[in-house]
């Protein structure tokens, strides 16, 4: 039981940040669950790689026994840079629509109201 | 060495130099555009002229003579003996197949056409050296998406290219209406990026591989199948939304509608990979299991045991015609009652992607039919010509949006008298676009209705219906716009500049050629492409070898 | 030469087959025609005299700015006939970001109850 509660947290943060991002007005509100929901998806690409009772997957005066699988901590490295990179550029699209706008209500920015 | 050989080795290496060679030209834009704004224009030209060159040296050699190309990064062997006998497959590949090639094609032609455009689209404009590095990564990133053949790095390409589109979208930051374009689009793009990140993690849980070919021969949904069947739903979905598929369209209005016309051309591209990877996962991937039963309901009638059996394919048929139809009525219908021309263009290209679905779940519903062959064409021919048809469209709508300021239909008339060859490409863009003969658009169109009409004639009568109003948007918009009386207004407007006029002629050209020999199209560069769709096994037998 | 043959195939579908430059040649005879009719007409019609101005039914002529058709009143009888499905999807496409991830969940739920549990 205990070994599932990684899952069960992926599946809470995934759950949270939908929420955010469908029920709240603010644009930083859904920013922060776009990033909710990024840090779920890669707790779950780490948590497939361990196995019970190993140890970290470096050879140089390794102790004895199973090592975790390297692979899916290089594949989660990629996305954390990824996510920083996409964070970084909504943070800035949100300061320069809060000059033009004057306000940061999702409901309020989003009229065509040319003719 | 000789000629010959090479070409022969430039083929060999395409498709790392096809992604290498705008990676380069994008890091070197910033340095160039240090000595001259004029020789920086014609460097990334020539750039993207040489990426073109090499993707048709490539495509020729996979589409006509029949080879499938692999590309090991790392310069060793895809797969690795363990001492217990079995092979291990490791190492990023990219693969090349009918496909691949097929998909090359459109993309080199709109990443030409864009930067040509852009020569003079763009005067006039600062930060024009960031412009141009952010398209060259857009472009190479777009190549990246149409040539791998590893699921993880299809995800890095995805990020790569909507990074940079998005960057792009919101390039005229002195109105709000582009940013806030912009962040939708980004918003979006990394939602459905997150949940296809989600199904790979999963895939790669269950089988250990990453790679396209280890994956689709060992994928099974009938014994223990759940989790392959949560990821292909999270697969479709993130893809689907990606492609602009009702009801997750919102998105491409604003952001096709509010961008620069040479950044949208080159968006189309991005947004037909990403509807190339909907088709990659779910033929190729899932391609062995399309005639598995997922459940048998059996019940007795009156004595007799009455017994149906549900098969992956009727479930996929299900879903994609339902949401192909829905596309063409929504988009037609929202496309007529527009008045800003890039919006309603838009819808257009909405609907234009339903009927590319729709002939794909005709094909889905009845396979291994002739009737499913030919649709399988019709759907396959439309991909390129609705990509050029609505790239025509999209550039006359920017040469007038640049001489006359104007965005709204309300305020344009009359503008027949002074520019005569915008004028004509786009009567050109309206018969191509509703299907008319002798353009392109009536030869695939004819293909879709026919061989629809067999597997159900009401999906047929809905699809021509949308098309005589498809007709009737751009017919209103041709009278707004061009015809009409002098107004004084627009009495000294010039014609568009050059490079323009030169972007818009290349197309038209490729659509009157298409259209007159559609023949040789559908022969050479249409048929492997959908030979690569029906049959997974000589893609899987490339890498694995016949397992 | 052998290039030339294969380019001038016809597409053939099905049930039938199509060739534009069999569709051209139908064409450009179909406007001969046409122009030879043409010519047996009346000869008594001249341009640019009183006969050729536009007739409105004796009511003055405004300028010419107030006479051309706006972009958004062509189409009226068909967007007003169809007013039930206009405002049904008006108040689908309100340009809110919360409501595009709404509509991904809902059909991302239907497909999985579709493929996954049937």
């Amino acid at each position: 039981m205990i070994y599932n509660i990684p899952f069960i947290a992926v599946a809470a943060l995934v759950i949270i940040g939908l929420y955010a991002v469908i029920f709240k007005r603010n644009l930083i509100k859904i920013v922060i669950g776009i990033t909710l929901i990024e840090s779920g998806v890669n707790l779950f690409l780490i948590t497939l790689g361990y196995r019970e009772g190993s140890t970290a997957p470096i050879y140089t005066n390794s102790p004895a026994g199973t090592m975790s699988l390297p692979v899916p901590q290089a594949l989660t490295l990629t996305s954390i840079v990824i996510g920083v990179a996409v964070l970084a550029l909504m943070l800035s699209l949100s300061v320069h629509i809060y000059r033009h706008y004057g306000t940061l209500d999702v409901r309020k920015i989003g009229k065509e109201e040319e003719q | 060495m000789s000629i010959e050989q090479l070409i022969q080795d430039i083929v060999t290496h395409s498709p790392a130099l096809i992604i290498a060679i705008p990676l380069l030209g994008a890091f070197l834009t910033p340095l160039i555009s240090r000595i001259n704004d004029k020789i920086r224009n014609i460097f990334v030209i020539l750039t993207v002229g040489l990426t073109g060159f090499i993707a048709f040296l490539l495509s020729y050699d996979v589409l006509i003579n029949g080879n499938i190309h692999s590309y090991v990064f790392g310069g060793g062997r895809s797969v690795i003996a363990l001492p217990s006998g079995s092979s291990f497959a490791i190492r990023i590949l990219f693969e090349v197949d009918g496909l691949n090639a097929f998909m090359i094609i459109i993309g080199a032609i709109l990443a030409f056409v864009g930067v040509i455009y852009s020569y003079s689209f763009m005067k006039g404009n600062t930060g024009l050296d960031k412009y141009y590095t952010l398209i060259l990564l857009m472009i190479a990133g777009m190549f990246g998406m149409m040539l791998t053949g590893d699921m993880f790095n299809f995800f890095v390409f995805l990020e790569i290219t909507s990074i940079s589109s998005c960057a792009l979208i919101a390039f005229w930051t002195n109105k709000g209406k582009s940013i806030e374009a912009g962040f939708k689009y980004i918003v979006i793009s990394t939602i459905g990026a997150l949940f296809v990140l989600f199904a790979i993690a999963l895939l790669y849980g269950k089988y250990n591989a990453l790679n396209m070919a280890v994956l689709a021969n060992s994928i099974d949904i009938v014994n223990n199948g759940f989790i392959d069947k949560t990821a292909l739903v999270l697969l479709i979905s993130g893809l689907a939304m990606k492609a602009g598929i009702v009801p997750m369209h919102m998105w491409l209005p604003d952001a096709y509608g509010r961008a620069p016309s040479s950044v949208t051309i080159i968006l189309i591209g991005t947004t037909q990979a990403s509807l190339y990877a909907l088709f990659r996962v779910c033929f190729t991937l899932y391609g062995s299991q399309l005639t598995q039963t997922l459940k048998y309901i059996r019940f007795n009638l009156g004595g007799s045991t009455v017994i149906f059996d549900i098969r992956l394919n009727g479930v996929f048929a299900l879903i994609i015609i339902v949401l192909a139809i829905l596309t063409i009525v929504v988009g037609v219908l929202m496309a007529l009652k527009q008045n800003n021309l890039k919006r309603m263009i838009a819808f257009a290209a909405i609907a234009e992607i339903g009927y590319m679905f729709l002939a794909v779940g005709a094909w889905v519903w009845v396979i291994g039919s002739e009737h499913g062959m030919v649709a399988l064409k019709g759907g396959i021919f439309h991909i390129i010509n609705d990509a050029l048809d609505i790239g025509l469209l999209f550039l006359v709508a920017g040469a007038i949006y640049y001489v006359t300021k104007e965005t709204s239909l309300n305020k344009m008339g009359g503008l027949a008298r002074n520019m005569k060859y915008t004028t004509i490409f786009f009567v050109i863009g309206l018969l191509a676009v509703s299907g008319m003969p002798p353009m392109n658009g009536f030869a695939s169109k004819l293909l879709i209705y026919e061989s629809i009409y067999h597997v159900n004639p009401i999906l047929s009568i809905i699809a021509i219906l949308c098309s005589i109003l498809l007709l009737a948007i751009f017919v209103k918009v041709f009278h707004s716009a061009f015809l009409g009386p002098k107004i004084p207004k627009f009495d000294k407007v010039k014609e568009a500049p050059i490079s323009m006029l030169i972007a818009m002629g290349m197309i038209a050209c490729l659509i009157i050629f298409f259209g007159l020999f559609p023949n040789f199209i559908v022969e050479n560069i249409v048929e492997p492409a959908a030979n690569a769709i029906i049959d997974n096994s000589s893609y899987i037998s490339h890498i694995i070898g016949g397992a | 030469m052998e290039i030339w043959q294969k380019l001038l195939e016809t597409l053939s579908t099905e049930n039938g087959f199509w060739n534009p430059l069999i569709w051209l040649v139908a064409v450009v005879i179909a406007y001969l025609i046409i122009y030879i009719l043409r010519g047996y007409g009346k000869k008594e019609c001249k341009e640019k005299t009183e006969q050729t101005k536009a007739f409105l039914s004796g009511n003055p002529e405004y300028e010419k700015e107030k006479m051309h058709i706006k972009g958004s009143n062509i189409y009226w009888g068909f967007t007003e006939s169809l007013k039930w499905v206009y405002d049904l999807l008006e108040k689908m496409h309100t340009e809110n970001v919360s409501d595009f991830i709404l509509w991904f969940v809902i059909v991302m739920g239907i497909i999985f109850l579709l493929v996954g549990v049937i």
